[in-house]
């Protein structure tokens, strides 16, 4: 199978890219970065399909197989490309969605910590505050 | 009668959650529509179980285009008892929402509640029924789409924290399906799960391991196996209890299905990918009841308790023999009833004592003795007591560890062991904490998450029948024991020699 080398470079920048925003604290760059990593999701899927086709209702060289020049494109990794857009699409708006309410509620757009760390961290600091116990060579 | 009765799961609670929405003033409409359909899919699979035991594994070809190209429903042995037993715990919390919801009397939410609630239905038992990989993406799309609105259904400061993660973590993983589909496309050429079991073979080592084990990764995000799993004990306890209810026992589970799904269809005895589960069962029993047992709020202690015992499920599958795979399928089937009872029960609980901390409650086996034996019976079969269904879904599986003979499968089958207990000293805590000792005083929880009325007498008729139900429906696990688990080792058999299912999807109808 041959491949597409600015497409495929395309699509690694898209995975550095989105993996760098998904990793950072305020949720607004989450965002964008699950919806490049989708981008770049999207165009691979589209890659596996093979090379691109002549044009599917030509009158000069119709026919052909599948994938071949002059035949048209494989069509079954293009519908799923639609079919996970429109998903993406979705729930991205979704997310955005709870972003703002997260927003509206706290006032700010950092990712909250969580419970079990919070938990933690108040734990150490707890520890290091408390004062040290009195021990007996202390007295002499 | 096929044709007809394999899509019914799927399609009709969608169609239902439409014209759930058109009628959304009407909730009692809403109600009654919601509990015909889930008892129409109930049926149904009941029928389609009964079909696949005894005719072989049913395949519809959607819209008559032929498996490779088209998209293929299959149910056999394993889907149609998971769908059967998933649609039977779906309709047990649902009249336990309606109870719950007829009590507290918030209309609002409610008019979303039941269309979301049937679409996550459908999302479910697409999951279960489709022979096609990217299918199998739509599906979970649908179900987590559904999950996603049902967890932040109140839209309070802890739902809405908790559903950042959730969905955030959730897509992250649909994005890596998405990779991987693209994966598995450019390597074989399909999507078409039993096409894919043939060409699979033709790959080189590496490349079909690679494929394994990034399928291994995106499944065990949904499943929650270590190291995957700190999403879930995190986002689970804010939902209302219904919800938790229903995420706690079915969709971990339908991540489960997946990996056994894929990982005995696509990568057959790939011995590398075996021992990797083996390891990671080990870990997600061990380090998920460690979690457990220093929780305080006890529906974080449950949500722990269903990573842990998602390693019992790996451990079967690791092993791939009939008999571990029957046992995991068995343990599959006894985890998502006994897991979705408890968190019920903790619901009642939560709803008696005003909070769902551990260490503020107490005494009330002497206010609620109904409750404690609700509470005991599912609690003591997590555990694996004989002779409730956990013990013997777990010595189903120890045996066929021994049986093994792995240094590996032993430490895997000691560290079940070790599981069972500590599942029991948690669940003994819990007991100990809340049912025995001088009765608390009841204090409303300041973060309720279910905004009840809490520490009141009245606990809807309904809630506590559908509890009942649930406990019951364990118990008859119990009991019928013996023909399922031949019907597990029989769904077994089919996963270990492939050629069944890929027999039935592909060749045609007319050929067979």
């Amino acid at each position: 199978m041959t491949g597409n080398l600015t497409l495929a470079l395309t699509i690694g920048v898209l995975y550095t890219v989105g993996t760098y925003l998904l990793l950072q604290r305020t949720l607004t760059r989450v965002v964008i970065g699950l919806g490049l990593l989708a981008h770049g999701a999207n165009l691979l899927l589209l890659q596996a399909g093979g090379p691109a086709g002549g044009v599917p209702f030509s009158t000069k060289d119709g026919g052909g197989t599948v994938g071949v020049d002059g035949g048209t494109a494989d069509p079954l990794p293009q519908a799923m490309v639609l079919t996970a857009i429109v998903i993406t699409f979705g729930v991205t708006a979704f997310l955005l969605a709870l972003a703002y309410r997260s927003w509206v509620l706290t006032g700010e757009d950092e990712v909250q910590d969580d419970v079990e760390d919070r938990r933690v961290a108040r734990l150490s600091h707890e520890h290091h505050e408390a004062p040290r116990p009195v021990r007996p060579e202390d007295e002499l | 009668m096929v044709r007809v009765l394999l899509p019914l799961p799927v399609v009709l609670p969608l169609f239902t959650a439409a014209l759930s929405i058109l009628v959304a003033r009407h909730q009692k409409v809403q109600r009654a529509m919601s509990v015909l359909t889930l008892l129409a899919v109930l049926a149904s699979a009941g029928m389609l179980l009964h079909i696949a035991d005894t005719d072989g594994t049913a395949v519809v070809q959607l819209g008559g285009w032929a498996a490779p190209a088209g998209i293929s429903l299959v149910a056999d042995r394993l889907s149609a008892l998971l769908l059967l037993v998933s649609s039977a715990v779906l309709l047990a919390v649902l009249l336990y929402a309606i109870g719950q919801g007829v009590a507290d009397g918030r209309r609002s939410t409610l008019a979303v509640f039941h269309p979301c609630y049937l679409v996550l239905a459908a999302g479910i038992s697409m999951a279960f029924l489709t022979g096609d990989l990217f299918n199998l993406f739509v599906a979970f799309e649908v179900m987590l789409v559904a999950s996603y609105v049902l967890l932040t259904l109140d839209g309070g400061k802890a739902q809405v924290r908790a559903g950042m993660t959730y969905v955030v973590v959730s897509l992250l993983s649909s994005t890596l399906f998405v990779t991987v589909v693209g994966f598995v496309y450019a390597a074989t050429g399909t999507v078409n799960l039993a096409d894919a079991a043939d060409r699979m073979a033709d790959l080189p080592a590496g490349v079909r391991l690679a494929l394994g084990l990034t399928l291994l990764v995106v499944f065990g995000i949904k499943a929650a196996i270590f190291p995957l799993f700190s999403w879930l004990p995190d986002s689970y306890p804010t939902a209302p209890s219904p919800v938790t209810a229903v995420f706690a026992g079915l969709l971990t589970k339908v991540g489960v299905y997946a990996i056994i799904r894929t990982q005995t269809l696509l990568f057959p005895g790939d011995e590398a990918i075996a021992a990797v589960l083996l390891v990671l069962a080990v870990l997600t029993m061990v380090v998920g009841i460690l979690g457990a047992l220093v929780q305080d709020d006890l529906k974080r202690l449950l949500s722990f308790t269903i990573v842990s015992h998602i390693g019992y499920m790996l451990l079967g599958l690791g092993l791939y023999s009939a008999a571990g795979l029957a046992g995991a399928i068995l343990y599959t089937v006894h985890h998502i009833v006994v897991q979705t009872t408890l968190f019920l029960v903790a619901g009642l609980m939560e709803r008696r004592e005003g909070t769902s901390s551990i260490a503020r409650g107490g005494g009330l086996q002497r206010v609620a003795p109904l409750l404690g034996v609700l509470y005991l019976l599912p609690a003591l079969s997590l555990a694996g007591i004989p002779p409730l269904s956990g013990f013997l879904a777990k010595l189903g599986l120890m045996q066929a560890g021994l049986a093994d003979g792995g240094a590996l499968a032993a430490t895997a089958v000691g560290a079940a062991v070790l599981t069972s207990l500590l599942t029991l000293y948690a669940m003994g805590r819990v007991w100990s904490e809340v049912f025995w000792g001088p009765v608390a005083e009841v204090v409303p929880d300041a973060d309720a998450t279910d905004r009840i009325d809490v520490g009141t007498e009245r606990t809807p008729r309904l809630m506590l029948g559908a509890t009942v139900l649930a406990v019951i429906g364990g118990l008859a696990i119990t009991l019928i024991a013996g023909p399922l688990y031949a019907l597990s080792a029989r769904a077994a058999d089919d996963l270990v020699d492939r050629s069944t299912y890929v027999d039935a999807v592909l060749v045609a109808e007319e050929d067979r």
